[in-house]
This record gives C-alpha cells, structure tokens and sequence, in this order.
C-alpha cells in the first residue's frame, strides 16, 4: 500500500472540471472520475475516496456508498491482470464450471485471490452478455470468446 | 412476416462503424427529413408504427414520447439504455460496436421529438471496446457537424451492477450514486434524470427511428404483428448448433428461431426447455415453442419477450441447476433496498443450491413457490418479479425432476449415508 496521499495532476484535474461540466448536476461525473481515480492509482483506498469527494464536495461517506455498490471498483489492489470468468447461465451450459476448475487450477488461486506474485486477480462474474460465445470470459478490457483449456493456457501464457 | 433485414443489415461490412461506412449505405438521410418535421409529428408517426421498446417492457415507445409534459419548459433529457446485462443477451453490444452512428441519427430524431438538446449513452462498464467504438463515432458525428448544433451526446460508462439497467436505478446512477431504483410515479418522463422529464430508451429501439422516419410507419408497422411492428435482433445461445444474433419479424416463431435459424438444438439431441427474453423471463418446455416472439404473443404464453434472450436447454440440462445458476445471479444482483426481494433472492438461492446437493426436502418445493409468490409485485422495481418468473416457472414445469432430488433421492454420498442410516 502506497502511503503518499492520492492526487491527481493538473491536468488531470482540469479533466475533472471538464467532466463535470458535462453533468447538469457536477455529481454525475463522479462514476467517471472515480474510473479515472482507478487507472491512476490502481485502486481505490479510503483516502481516495477521500479525496474524490473532496473534489465533488460530498461526504467520504456518499463516495464510499456508491465505490461499494458497483463490482468494477476494485477496494484492494487486484493483480496486474483481472480475469473475470461468467459463471451466468449460458457459460454454465457450455461448460463454465470445468473452465472456473480450470483456471483455478493453473493460477493455483480461488476465485476471489490474486496469484502470489501479483499477476492475474481471479473473479467469477454474472453474464457479460457475450453468451453467444460461451463460455467466455473478460481479461482486462478484452473478451476472450468460445473458451477451452487449450486457449485459455495461451491467454494465460501471454499475460505478463 | 419479411426477410428483410434492417438493423442488421450493415454488420457484414468492415467499415459500418464507421461515418463513411454509414453514410455509404444510406445513413443519415432520415435525419434532414425529421428536421422537416414537426415534433409532434415525429412522435405520431413513431407511435402509428406500433414501435414497442425492445429492452425489457416492451411499452410503445411513441406513447411513452408523449408523456413528457406540453408545457415544461426547462430541460428536458433523452437517456439510451446501454447498460446490456440480462443474461442471454447480447444484441445491443452489436449494434454498439458495429452501427453505432444508427444510434446516433435515432438519437438526433428521438431527440427532436422530445424536444431535447442533452443525450446521455449509458453504457455498461464491461463493454470497453463498444464503449470505445461509440465514443469514436460520436466523435465523428461532432467532426461532421450532427452534433452541437442544438444537440450533445454524453457518453458515460456504468461501473458493473445489473440493477443500473432497471431505468430508475439506472437515472441515480447517471446522478452519481449507488444503482438503487426509484418508486414510481413520478415516472421518468415527468421527473428523471438530475429532476427533468427524461426519456429513457434501449439502443436497439432508437436504432429502429430512423428506419421509420425514412420508410413509413405503415411499412415499419407491416413487418410485425398487429399490435407490434417491425423485427428485432434476438440473441440466441445456449445448447443450439448454431448460436449467435438473429434479425427477424417479431411475428416469428420461437420454433423458426431455434430450428430453422439456430440451426436446432446441439448434436440433434432433444429439446428440454427454452427461456424466450432474458433470465427474467418464464421458462417454456419444449411443447411450447410454437408462440409468436411479439410482446404480446408471449405475454399469452405467460411469459415474457423481455430482452430476446433465447437460452435453449436440451435433455442433457439439469432443470435444478440452471435454476440454482439463475437464482444466484438474482441473489446477488439485488440492490438490497426493499426487503422481500433483498431476503427473498438469498434465500430462495440457498435453497435451490440444498436441493441441488441433494439435502433438500420435498417440501422446500412449495415453500419456495409461496416464498416467491408472496413479495411478487410488492417492491419499488420489477427486478423482484424478474426474479420470481424463473422460480416459479422452473418448479412448476419440472416438478418432478427437483423432486427426483429430494428427500434421499439424490446421488450426493453424504445424502446416501445419511438415508442409509434412517
Ligand atoms: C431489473 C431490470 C433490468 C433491466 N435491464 C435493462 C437493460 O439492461 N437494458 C435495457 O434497455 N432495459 C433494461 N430494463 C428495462 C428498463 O427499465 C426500461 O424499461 C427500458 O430501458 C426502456 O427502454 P425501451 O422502452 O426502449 O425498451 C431493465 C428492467 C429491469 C426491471
Ligand atoms: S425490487 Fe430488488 S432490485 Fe428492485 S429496488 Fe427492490 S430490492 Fe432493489
Ligand atoms: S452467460 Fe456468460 S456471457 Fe452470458
């Protein structure tokens, strides 16, 4: 865990500004500041959302409320990479359960960790609504369709 | 019924993201046309062309234009539905990736009927290269002088929560906060987005208004049924031979869909059971697919057309199981705000998930089916509903292969000792 206070550079701010111009209300960028928050820090702490609402004028504790709600907000630094395999009903009929086995077998985590050496975070998520392609799952900002063992040791392989 | 492809019909090119792309097949033509137009007469012909919403209510969307106030004055907001999640659905991540300036000229005519100049484009945070490919064309859109001139797109991405498709929960999540729902009236359309009547609409709905702006509501209102018109995109997957989106009239059967279009069920094996519009939908057995695909063909059927998200089981599938798959996906969906649906969803998926194991008894079944019932049309949103369409249905249909679970029955070795010891 980083111990200097998360801030965001001048530009960055000026970015915020022009976010919230866009809301009728300056609140309605607060998903996409949080967003930018995220890729910039890598995660969001306390003192994140701390500031955050620093820069929206609301308490820690609305900010809070709303990172908690939504599952792309990550409260603990995830892995360099984020697997995030569907375990919804069309993945399940495809065969989700033996790819989850699967993957866990290879990273040697549960869902829910990160490999020891900080590489891959490992979900299981509702329906990506990809299901045409089951089973699937998201690395990073990628979908990677129509799963077997084979492909996914590939895709595992070139994850740095 | 028509072969004839509309919002799909573009797909094939490697280009139709993109303005040239668009513009090369007709795009944008619709658009001086409704600018010809009246408002009012915008929203006629959209209702004259029997246009339901295709994300989930299935409500005329002329209908739900007319509904913002004549006499409002300040600002007035129209919100795209691109929060895609119902599982077994896939069509709006399309039309997002591969037509996106389809929304963009439905979105300008939409928005002169409403008499709006601020669009927002929700779209779900997991979809990042549609997100990508429609932030691009809105780009283009701006380059090319459609937009600014009286109307701006906001393009905002959602951040991973189902219950931000519902359209209320989906305004407090524009607004900044948590995803929760709103009780209703005021509906949108007199109080929404930041308090301003809003006009909330799925992506494939407002893809079709330029189409009937160019062509005619009668034309549009002849591809479908009586009381809806047009054809839809509906995402099939599941145990099919062939699975993926398929245009078609919402007059189509959902036999045509799975045999003649999906190519029948994976391997020739034999149909089980088929959910006809997203997880939240009735689930129909095999001697029910002989329903027409329009709102009100499967309202008739008691289920629902949903999002048209086909999931086609076949004999391999264990009813139990797909049950306890969606009964968690509803557990933990639950925005948690009213309390028959925040308990009810845990509880229900616990249960599925005993007699999955083989620990349930046969009485669960009907304790299950009261527990359902009983907070059903109780809750701020339809989400709870959603829900109990599959409890029940499931149970229902398939009574006896949950009993075949039940009481001892089960194959699970600490159920088999514990029967042995009896
Ligand atoms: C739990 C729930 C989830 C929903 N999810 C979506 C969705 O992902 N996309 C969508 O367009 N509509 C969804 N809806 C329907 C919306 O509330 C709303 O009816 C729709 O966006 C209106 O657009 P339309 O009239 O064009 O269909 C959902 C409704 C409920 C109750
Ligand atoms: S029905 Fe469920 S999802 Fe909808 S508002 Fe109530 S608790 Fe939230
Ligand atoms: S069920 Fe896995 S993508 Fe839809």
């Amino acid at each position: 865990m980083t111990t200097t206070d998360p801030t965001f550079s001048a530009e960055q701010l000026a970015e915020v500004r022009r976010l919230q111009a866009l809301y009728p209300d300056a609140r309605g960028a607060l998903l996409p500041v949080l967003y930018m928050a995220q890729d910039t820090f890598g995660w969001i702490s306390l003192e994140t959302e701390e500031y955050v609402a620093g820069l929206f004028d609301l308490s820690p504790a609305h900010v809070h409320e709303v990172v908690t709600f939504y599952t792309l907000y990550f409260r603990e630094r995830p892995g360099r990479h984020v697997v995030s395999v569907c375990h919804n009903l069309s993945c399940h009929l495809a065969g989700a359960g033996s790819i989850i086995a699967h993957l866990k077998q290879r990273l040697r985590v549960e869902v829910g960790e990160t490999t020891e050496d900080g590489r891959v975070t490992l979900l299981s998520v509702e329906c990506l609504c990809a299901c045409e392609a089951a089973p699937m799952m998201q690395v990073d900002d990628r979908y990677e369709m129509n799963l077997t063992p084979v492909k996914i040791d590939r895709i595992l392989e070139g994850l740095a | 019924m028509t072969d004839e492809k509309i919002l799909t019909r573009n797909f094939h090119r490697q280009d139709s993201h993109t303005l040239d792309g668009y513009r090369a097949t007709g795009g944008y033509q619709a658009w001086p046309k409704a600018q010809a137009m009246e408002p009012a007469a915008i929203v006629e012909d959209v209702k004259a062309s029997n246009l339901r919403g295709l994300g989930g209510a299935g409500f005329p969307t002329g209908t739900k234009w007319s509904f913002i106030p004549k006499t409002h004055t300040g600002p007035v907001y129209l919100v795209i539905n691109a929060d895609e999640g119902e599982p077994g659905t896939f069509k709006d991540r399309y039309l997002l990736e591969r037509d996106p300036h389809a929304l963009i000229e439905g979105m300008l005519i939409a928005a002169r009927a409403i008499r709006c100049a601020t669009g927002f484009v929700y779209i779900r945070g997991e979809y990042v290269e549609p997100w990508r490919r429609f932030s691009a064309a809105v780009r283009e859109a701006y380059a090319a002088g459609y937009l600014g001139k009286g109307f701006d797109i906001v393009v905002h991405r959602g951040a991973g929560a189902y219950i931000c498709g519902e359209e209320t929960g989906l305004i407090s999540s524009l607004e900044g906060k948590k995803g929760w729902p709103k009780l209703k009236p005021p509906f949108p359309a007199i109080k929404g987005a930041f308090g301003a009547p809003t006009i909330v609409n799925n992506v494939e709905t407002i893809c079709h208004v330029p189409h009937i702006i160019s062509r005619g509501a009668a034309w549009f209102a002849g591809l479908g049924t009586k009381t809806q018109g047009g054809t839809r995109m509906y995402s099939v997957s599941g145990r099919v031979a062939r699975p993926g989106l398929y245009e078609e009239s919402v007059a189509v059967t959902l036999r045509q869909l799975i045999y003649e279009r999906a190519g029948g069920v994976t391997g020739n094996g034999r149909l089980k059971a088929v959910v006809p519009g997203g997880s939240s939908a009735a689930i129909l057995t095999a001697a029910e697919i002989d329903v027409t695909m329009d709102v009100d063909g499967l309202k008739n059927a008691g289920t629902m057309a949903g999002s048209a998200g086909i999931i086609v089981m076949d004999e391999t599938v264990s009813i139990p199981e797909a049950l306890m798959v969606v009964a968690r996906f509803y557990a933990h969906e639950s925005c948690g705000q009213c309390t028959p649906c925040r308990e009810s969803t845990g509880w229900i998926y616990k249960m599925t998930h005993r007699i999955v194991e083989g620990r349930g008894r046969r009485a669960d079944l009907d304790t299950i089916l009261d527990v359902a019932r009983r907070g059903a049309g109780t809750t701020i949103c339809a989400f709870y509903d959603g829900a109990v369409g599959p409890y029940i249905s499931y149970i229902e249909k398939f009574r006896s292969e949950f009993e075949a679970l039940t009481d001892g029955a089960a194959a699970t070795p600490s159920r088999r000792e514990a029967v042995s010891h009896a």
